[in-house]
């Protein structure tokens, strides 16, 4: 069995999934932001298989920025949780309707 | 052979940890099976000879970000959410939207199988991918993206600190 590109790929859109379905399943507001970094993650694996495939280091200033905002991201979910739990102790996606009213 | 072994190693340690992240009930396990998470895909990037990135992922991802994380879930003193009573009907809902998503990407890389070169690290691509050569293109061709990510983290950083002062309603 030959290692191809397709293995990463693969892996890239199972890991993809696992983090699409922890945003779906879960009410918990730090798992959430968890799992959105797990997307990321998946997405950067197939872009590093692809730009090795290709012998081109633009994949790779692309996945440097993606890291780049992942931390932006992260910082700004973190201080947004904090926010939340000042308003109500708790992180319970389910709890928070302020938009509704 | 070595590469694969390693490879499907890495994978399977990928994928459980990624599982154990998303399952887990006390969010500091969920924190935790993510740095494994991180470490395995910092595996396989060096197992496709992209070591500046590698590097990049363990100090960025498992040490910048996954650092704020416990300590948020450290401040805030979360506990365990309580294991859930009955099967709701939005989990079969997003069992089945997952696992939809799944099916779609799967469909597409079969299509796609034959029209993939093998994959084979070349010389080139080694060298394509070291911290010189993307350095190079950091501060040549793409200098003005990088001066605007500089200018969004300032920005997440100005708006980090705002909302975390703030109290809403």
């Amino acid at each position: 069995m030959e290692l191809t590109v397709n293995w990463y790929l693969a892996l890239s859109a199972i890991l993809f999934s696992i983090g699409v379905m922890g945003v779906l399943f879960r009410s918990n507001a730090i798992v959430i932001l968890l799992s959105v970094e797990l997307m990321l993650n998946a997405v950067n694996v197939s872009i590093i298989a692809l730009a090795q495939m290709m012998a081109d280091s633009t994949g790779h200033i692309l996945v440097f920025f993606v890291l780049a905002v992942a931390a932006a991201e992260a910082a700004i979910g973190l201080s947004l949780v904090i926010a939340l739990f000042r308003t109500k102790p708790t992180v319970d996606v389910n709890e928070f309707n302020l938009l509704k009213h | 052979m070595i590469q694969q072994v390693l490879f499907l190693f890495l994978a399977v340690v990928a994928i459980g940890s990624a599982l154990g992240a998303v399952l887990a009930r006390s969010p500091i396990n969920s924190a935790l099976w993510m740095v494994v998470n991180l470490i395995a895909v910092a595996g396989l990037y060096i197992t496709l000879n992209a070591l500046f990135i590698g590097v990049l992922q363990v100090l960025v991802y498992a040490g910048a970000i996954m650092v704020p994380i416990l300590f948020v879930i450290m401040l805030l003193n979360l506990g365990s959410m309580p294991a859930p009573s009955e099967i709701q009907w939005k989990h079969v809902v997003a069992f089945i939207l997952g696992v939809a998503l799944l099916t779609q990407l799967a469909f597409v890389l079969a299509i796609g199988l034959d029209a993939l070169p093998e994959m084979s690290v070349s010389e080139e691509a080694v060298a394509a991918s070291s911290a010189r050569e993307i350095g190079k293109m950091l501060f040549t061709r793409y200098v003005l993206p990088f001066e605007i990510i500089a200018i969004l983290l300032l920005a997440a950083t100005i708006g980090a600190v705002m909302f975390a002062k703030r109290k809403f309603a």
